[in-house]
């Protein structure tokens, strides 16, 4: 079978549940006649009309609302950030209506929507569209946050973020639409709560997640060269965390290190941090150490681009200085 | 004191009300301008807490614009919205229950005063931020219409009502909303409630076109201005939206002007607003506008109002026992409701 970009493989995502589902309908900004930003529904607008492939003004909090308000009747809106980093101006709706209102309303009503489209830092897009906002949206009580990172769990993924009854906050990376992977022919789903244990191995825990994955892994590599045998964790749900894998991890490793792009302060690292010393503190060896952005807005020249994201050398050096600690 | 506006002249041979329909409103009325004065009663004995708004003086709107609709039709509402709750059929025990922080409470206890949601009553709400419930209500009747329209289920014409203030009409949301409606031709109605006062900013300070029914043009929807201290000038033009948004004709935009008689909150010393400006709106108190107008067409007896007010009276006073007795949420479920349980 041929190999599958990422974007059709969540562009097949989509496709399947709005066949399988009348209530599942995409809105966002150029998502129907154009076809989306990325292509990721392409075609969709042909197929399934106008008001299931929903072409919206440029206003971002208010047809997230309208969304929020659709899905609370019975609908299942997925909502295409045309850019994540758009969504800044839908930050009340997806805080306090997506995220709050099923439990103000105690019980009351359900929110099953997925908000999803690229995140991340690209190919020198200045700081505004290189915006990391799984880190600001996981203090919000009420979402689940879900990042993907290659053709097989974004297909899967977004098929269960489509099926799942709470708001979903649906991470896809703007350099991974690209990446290609033969995919089963039939059906699958992967689960939202749990992460991918990408390679196994005894020495050190990497967590990660989206393209962040990716540079561990060409870390992993190169410290299997060297005798090192790391074992890389893609998060995939940086909310709520999967502990159970983490743990399990943590307990045969006794090494974290986190990787991953968005900044420092007050990242997903920084969560990480400070729950595995909550419950795992006595597994330890070593203090878990934190590989994240640099805490700037993303400079648009490329050296320095470069500069702000972890890079797969960086990974290297720190496990080789990790291991070299001998407790 | 800012200059009055002109009220539109309402002539009532339009919008007749039947004698069963008269005392539905009229009862309707009585029960939200009780249940306030209660509400402030028991805010005062620090049965009640957080922001408190209440509701006194705009009861036209809620009672004119709610008993013209179905029971599957949707309302939303702001944090000013005990009222609306009351119109759309909440019990007044559920309501109160709520503002006691009760599990008895329309939204368990965890909503309180400005988080009022009843799915079974299709209340969406109860939102404390001005203007964010304009997204979701058009998103309600996004849904019947597309249920309507993409799905094709011709029993799909339930109409949506969004309520909010004169201050809301200057956030984004508002025009956003009013865009996306006029688009689509959604089946939505948006009712302003312009009271004047936007906590202490008057409206035309903050206001450029102070007439908030004309800014429904520029989108090329239907803009009306009516006496919101008139329940039958407010009921008039509410049949006429619904009758347009239920056939597929579009949303209209309908100003009522009206006026609150408390202050913003019950924290709210209320000191900017002139004697003369408060006095010249109690002398238009619209529970005793409607109460004259039945008695003198005939419709009514007085002792059938008094029959109302005295069991609306009894509904609220059990109101209160009820929230009183009632448990409060179980410490053990401060989780439940997160997320759904399936
Ligand atoms: C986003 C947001 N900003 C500010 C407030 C504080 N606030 C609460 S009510 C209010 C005034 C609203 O006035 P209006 O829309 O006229 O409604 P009214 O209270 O008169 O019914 C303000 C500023 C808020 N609740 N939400
Ligand atoms: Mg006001």
């Amino acid at each position: 079978m041929a190999d599958t970009l990422l974007f059709n493989a969540l562009r097949e995502a989509v496709d399947e549940e709005m066949g399988r589902d009348d209530t599942v309908f995409v809105l966002g900004e150029d998502v129907g006649v154009y076809g989306g930003s990325y292509k990721v529904t392409k075609g969709l607008y042909e197929k399934y009309g106008e008001f299931r492939v929903l072409d919206t003004p440029i206003a971002e909090n208010s047809f997230t609302g309208m969304a929020v308000g659709a899905a609370m009747t019975g609908l299942r809106p997925i909502i295409e950030g045309m850019n994540m980093g758009f969504l800044l101006l839908a930050f009340n709706q997806i805080a306090n209506n997506a995220g709050m209102l099923r439990y103000t309303s105690g019980g009351n009503y359900k929110i099953p929507m997925v908000i999803r489209g690229p995140g991340g830092v690209g190919r020198q897009l200045g700081a505004e569209h290189s915006q990391r906002l799984e880190a600001y949206f996981q203090a919000v009580p009420g979402l689940k946050i879900v990042a993907c990172s290659t053709p097989y769990n974004a297909k899967g993924l977004l098929k269960s973020a489509i099926r799942d009854n709470n708001p979903v906050l649906f991470f896809e990376h703007v350099l991974l639409y690209n990446l290609k992977e033969d995919l089963p022919d039939h059906e699958y789903l992967v689960p939202l709560d749990q992460a991918e244990v990408v390679r196994p191995g005894e020495d050190v825990t990497l967590l990660t997640y989206s393209r962040m994955r990716h540079h561990a892994m060409q870390a992993a590599k190169k410290l299997e060269q060297k005798g090192f045998d790391p074992e890389v964790i893609d998060l995939i749900s940086l909310k709520p965390l999967d502990f159970d894998t983490i743990g399990a991890s943590i307990k045969k490793t006794h090494r974290v290190i986190v990787v991953e792009e968005c900044m420092k302060t007050g990242g997903i690292g920084a969560e990480i941090v400070a729950s595995i010393n909550d419950r795992f503190f006595d597994e330890l060896d070593a203090p878990v150490l934190r590989l994240s952005s640099q805490d700037i807005p993303t400079p648009y020249n490329g050296k320095l681009e470069s500069l702000t994201i972890v890079q797969p050398q960086k990974i290297e050096e720190a496990v080789e200085k990790m291991m070299a600690l001998q407790i | 004191m800012a200059q009055e506006r002109t009220l539109p002249v309402f002539n009532a041979t339009d919008a007749l009300v039947t004698a069963e329909e008269g005392l539905t409103i009229y009862e309707d009325m009585v029960l939200g301008r009780y249940f306030e004065d209660k509400c402030a009663e028991m805010y005062y004995r620090g049965r009640m807490f957080g922001f408190v708004h209440l509701y006194n003086g705009q009861e036209a709107v809620s009672s004119g614009v709610i008993k013209c609709l179905r029971t599957d039709d949707y309302v939303c509402s702001t944090y000013r919205d005990h009222v609306h709750a009351l119109s759309v059929g909440v019990p007044a025990r559920n309501v109160m229950a709520e503002l006691f922080g009760k599990e008895t409470g329309c939204s368990k206890g965890r909503g309180g005063s400005m988080h009022l949601f009843s799915a079974e009553h299709n209340l969406l709400g109860g939102f404390a931020f001005i203007g964010e419930g304009i997204p979701v209500a058009l998103g309600a009747a996004f849904q019947s219409h597309y249920r309507r329209n993409a799905l094709g289920d011709a029993a799909a014409d339930q109409v949506t009502a969004c309520f909010f203030g004169d201050g809301t009409t200057n956030n984004g949301q508002f025009f956003e909303c009013l865009n996306m409606a006029a688009l689509w031709q959604l089946p939505i109605i948006f009712v302003v409630e312009n009271n004047k006062w936007a906590i202490g900013m008057a409206h035309d300070r903050a206001s450029s076109q102070t007439e908030i029914y004309k800014k429904a043009s520029v989108f090329g929807m239907t803009g009306v201005e009516v006496d919101g201290m008139d329940v039958l000038a407010v009921r008039g033009a509410a049949l006429e939206a619904v009758r347009r948004a239920r056939a597929g004709e579009g949303p209209t935009l309908i100003e009522c002007l009206t006026y609150r008689f408390r202050g913003h909150s019950l924290a709210d010393p209320d000191e900017l607003r002139s004697k003369e400006e408060k006095e010249e709106w109690l002398a238009r108190d619209p529970l005793k506008r409607f109460e004259t107008y039945l008695l003198q067409q005939n419709l009514v007896k007085g002792s059938d109002l008094k029959a109302i007010r005295d069991r609306i009276q009894t509904l609220v006073d059990e109101a209160v026992t009820f929230a009183e007795q009632s448990p409060e949420p179980d410490p053990s479920e401060l989780y439940r409701y997160i997320f759904a349980e399936r």
